[in-house]
């Protein structure tokens, strides 16, 4: 036991002031991949929920594919080739040359990625939650396009979506876990090189599980407050 | 809600692009980003500050003040060290990484600093404890009677045992040209990962670069390890340790190549080799 | 463990030789799974409060962190323990497949147990009345009235929960499992192609489908009463149900 303490003490001469910094950035990829995967999400329902012929085959192909090959899989294609893939589309715009991506950005494209798919299905979700006669009623009105869209249809989205985007959030956030490839150094990649530098892996996995249940407790309770106050209009059946 | 998606899309694919790096014009004063693995003890790891250090730390700060690069090091997990290289992420690799012909084919290298044989680990109260063969060194480039003998008999000696090995190194490539059949080989994700196992008994024995046993044989945490069998080297396991570098850098890498030749002159290597390994595992003229 | 091909020609045959620990890894997680996490959903809705604390414990540990975690903690956690490697469980947990069969399973059953829960308690209560009012005791009314209408109920949570594990057992790559996760990352870092990570993605997609196309087959199976209004449409889309 004192030995696990003395590995654990803070500052130079143990690990927890790296395994909480690890933490930090995990937090960090988590929430920049979460919204990136919002924002796809947002394009993706479009997608699917198009009109045009064929068109919500290609959000349909998506989540697919996402939600059928492993995270890890997933991960270790965006990390290999992402950097290839972007070349190639910079090159069709007539730019030649190397195009940079940091760990933090690979990480975050990756993530973004697989976390946009779920957020696809849940964004859908809510949008086919809206009443079609509220839309109706908004043009019988004489909204316009604009207006019916962030007055009628955003607000209503976002308190329908917010259970299902918890979700998805929690499962961005343990999938941070499987970027330690990408060489960002979060929580994972930290208990990683601890636990080979000092061989005492029990301890910093230990370590690395108690962070990640501090980090999905924290974050449930900020979820259940946002849906308290999205839902404050809203009266109980 | 089109032209939403549209503009969705346009900042998807903007986002996160930085700035390039083509094939850049290298000279004194210039940018040059070191990537390096951070858990290959003595060669670079990390230590309880999450400060990297080890031999090719210092060794990347004595090459560039004599190039005069302005040069920063970051940490790269060894399966993607390769295709990072090659997307731009940084410039130049120095993580352990021996010179060989696959390697070649995608990637440029200076000349080697480094070199050192790759030897059997297993645990001294084990049955391949004994284990011992005439020759103490097997040249992989041309292979002779005397030492086809010895390859034999290591394959032998190892039957049905099992072998641990790190991903995408040349220890797997041999194991996996020469001695796998009879022999199971897992492949670890680190090199630290194997030590692990090999300490916990789910592994027999473990093959890597003596550079790297040695000085963890004499640490607490190699307690109980023995080397066995011979050393290998050339062939499969190239032609030394040497900076890895993208193959439109030509420049950048004859340029590391002098800087190495000037501090094996001036004994610097052999110094700082000393100094980490136990040993001169350093390259010479 | 079987491998398909001897010597594989290419990187199709070089992969499948993954797919029996892929397939055996899924498969006896989640049979094992099943069964621990019935008890469980039973233990969460019991009356005895430190039997549910227990089970609501158990849950709330196993999804609130990554299996990753938890994989490495068992494999190389407890192997670092001289005390674990004299033990009798070291035959088991000295195997790499053991510890990833033991992770998986631990895993699935905090998820499915939650899904379970759920079909458990749609069953109408009015029912349970009806079987008690019926003579039938509480073991014949469990498995007459209440499981099977749970499992009904519980089956799309369920299936999606199948292709969750299929994903997660490519995880096992970590701990030196050669499914074809490791073969494909193996072949990736020695020809520097990204083509053998594309085919075990093809691999895993082609085994989700059948394994939805399955719990399909099994859902209209015991829903006769739903047949005419045909089963597959009516299902909701389950989202993100049981995500990790």
């Amino acid at each position: 036991m004192l030995e696990w303490m003395s590995l654990l003490a803070w500052g130079d001469s143990g690990w927890s002031d790296e395994m909480v910094r690890g933490a930090g950035w995990t937090l960090l990829v988590a929430v920049i991949s979460f919204a990136l995967g919002i924002v796809i999400g947002a394009g993706g329902a479009a997608v699917k929920l198009s009109r045009v012929p064929f068109v919500p085959l290609l959000g349909d192909l998506y989540t697919t594919l996402v939600r059928g090959i492993p995270d890890l899989i997933t991960i270790y294609i965006i990390f290999f080739g992402g950097g290839q893939a972007a070349m190639a589309v910079a090159k069709l715009f007539g730019y030649d040359g190397y195009i940079e991506f940091d760990a933090l950005t690979t990480g975050v494209l990756a993530l973004g990625f697989i976390s946009g798919a779920y957020s696809t299905e849940v964004i859908r979700g809510a949008v086919l939650a809206v009443p079609k006669g509220q839309i109706e009623a908004a043009k019988a009105c004489g909204m316009s396009r604009w207006t019916r869209f962030h007055r009628i249809l955003v607000p209503q989205v976002a308190r329908y979506a917010l259970p299902g985007l918890g979700n998805v959030w929690q499962l961005t956030l343990k999938d941070t876990s499987l970027i330690s490839v990408v060489g960002l150094t979060e929580i994972m990649r930290q208990a990683f090189v601890a636990s080979g530098s000092t061989k005492q892996p029990m301890v910093f996995f230990v370590t690395a599980a108690v962070l990640y249940l501090a980090l999905t407790s924290l974050s449930n309770k900020v979820f259940n407050r946002v849906e308290i106050v999205a839902n404050r209009g809203v009266r109980r059946a | 809600m089109r032209m939403l998606t549209t503009m969705l899309a346009a900042a998807a694919l903007t986002a996160g692009v930085a700035t390039a790096a083509s094939a850049a014009d290298w000279g004194k004063g210039s940018d040059v980003r070191i990537a390096t693995e951070g858990a290959y003890a003595p060669w670079n790891y990390t230590d309880s500050s999450g400060n990297l250090v080890g031999f090719e730390v210092d060794l990347y700060k004595d090459l560039c003040a004599r190039l005069e690069l302005k040069c920063t090091l970051q940490q790269q997990a060894w399966e993607g060290i390769i295709p990072a290289l090659q997307a731009g992420k940084y410039d130049v690799i120095m993580a352990g990484m021996s010179i060989t012909e696959k390697r070649k084919e995608v990637i440029t290298f200076s000349r080697s600093y480094a070199a050192t044989p790759a030897v059997f680990v297993v645990k001294s109260d084990g049955p391949l404890a004994g284990f011992s063969t005439d020759l103490d060194a097997v040249t992989m480039a041309d292979v002779d009677d005397a030492e086809k003998a010895t390859i034999a008999k290591v394959k032998e000696a190892f039957a049905g045992k099992t072998i641990g090995v790190q991903i995408a190194t040349t220890h797997e490539n041999f194991l996996n040209e020469y001695i796998a059949g009879d022999v199971t080989v897992k492949t670890y994700d680190t090199q630290e990962n194997l030590d692990l196992d090999l300490q916990a008994g789910r592994v027999d024995a473990a093959l890597a670069a003596m550079s790297y046993w040695k000085p963890l044989l004499e640490k607490d945490a190699g307690k109980g390890l023995k080397i066995v069998g011979p050393g290998f080297t050339g062939g499969p396991f190239g032609d030394g340790v040497g900076a890895g570098i993208r193959q439109e850098d030509q420049q950048l890498a004859d340029m590391f190549s002098e800087a190495i030749g000037e501090a094996i002159a001036d004994g610097t290597l052999s110094k700082l080799a000393i100094e980490h390994f136990g040993f001169d595992a350093s390259a010479k003229e | 463990m079987v491998t398909l091909f001897d010597e594989p020609a290419n990187t199709w045959e070089l992969i499948a030789n993954g797919l029996p620990w892929t397939l055996t890894l899924a498969a006896s997680s989640l049979a094992l799974g099943f069964f621990l996490a019935v008890g469980l959903a039973l233990l969460r809705l019991s009356p005895v409060p430190p039997l549910r604390w227990f089970a609501y414990g158990y849950v709330y540990l196993f999804r609130s962190t990554p299996l990753l975690v938890q994989i490495f903690l068992i494999y190389y956690g407890l192997g670092q323990f001289e005390a674990v490697q004299k033990s009798f469980l070291w035959p088991f947990l000295r195997e790499a497949h053991w510890c990833a069969i033991l992770a998986l399973t631990l895993n699935t059953t905090a998820y499915t147990s939650e899904i379970i829960r759920g079909g458990l308690q749609s069953v109408p209560w009015g029912q349970v009345e009806a079987a008690k009012a019926c003579g039938m005791g509480l073991g014949l009314r469990f498995r007459r009235v209440i499981f099977p209408q749970a499992i009904r109920q519980a089956l799309p949570g369920y299936g999606n929960e199948i292709v969750l594990m299929i994903k997660s057992t490519s995880l096992a790559s970590t701990i030196t499992i050669l499914d074809m996760t490791l073969i494909a990352r193996k072949e990736t870092s020695a020809t520097f192609s990204i083509e053998p990570l594309f085919i075990a993605a093809a691999f895993y997609l082609a085994i989700n489908f059948l394994a939805t196309r399955l719990v399909m087959w099994v859902e209209f199976r015991l829903s006769p009463e739903l047949r005419e209004a045909k089963t597959g449409k009516t299902l909701p889309d389950q989202g993100v149900v049981g995500a990790r």
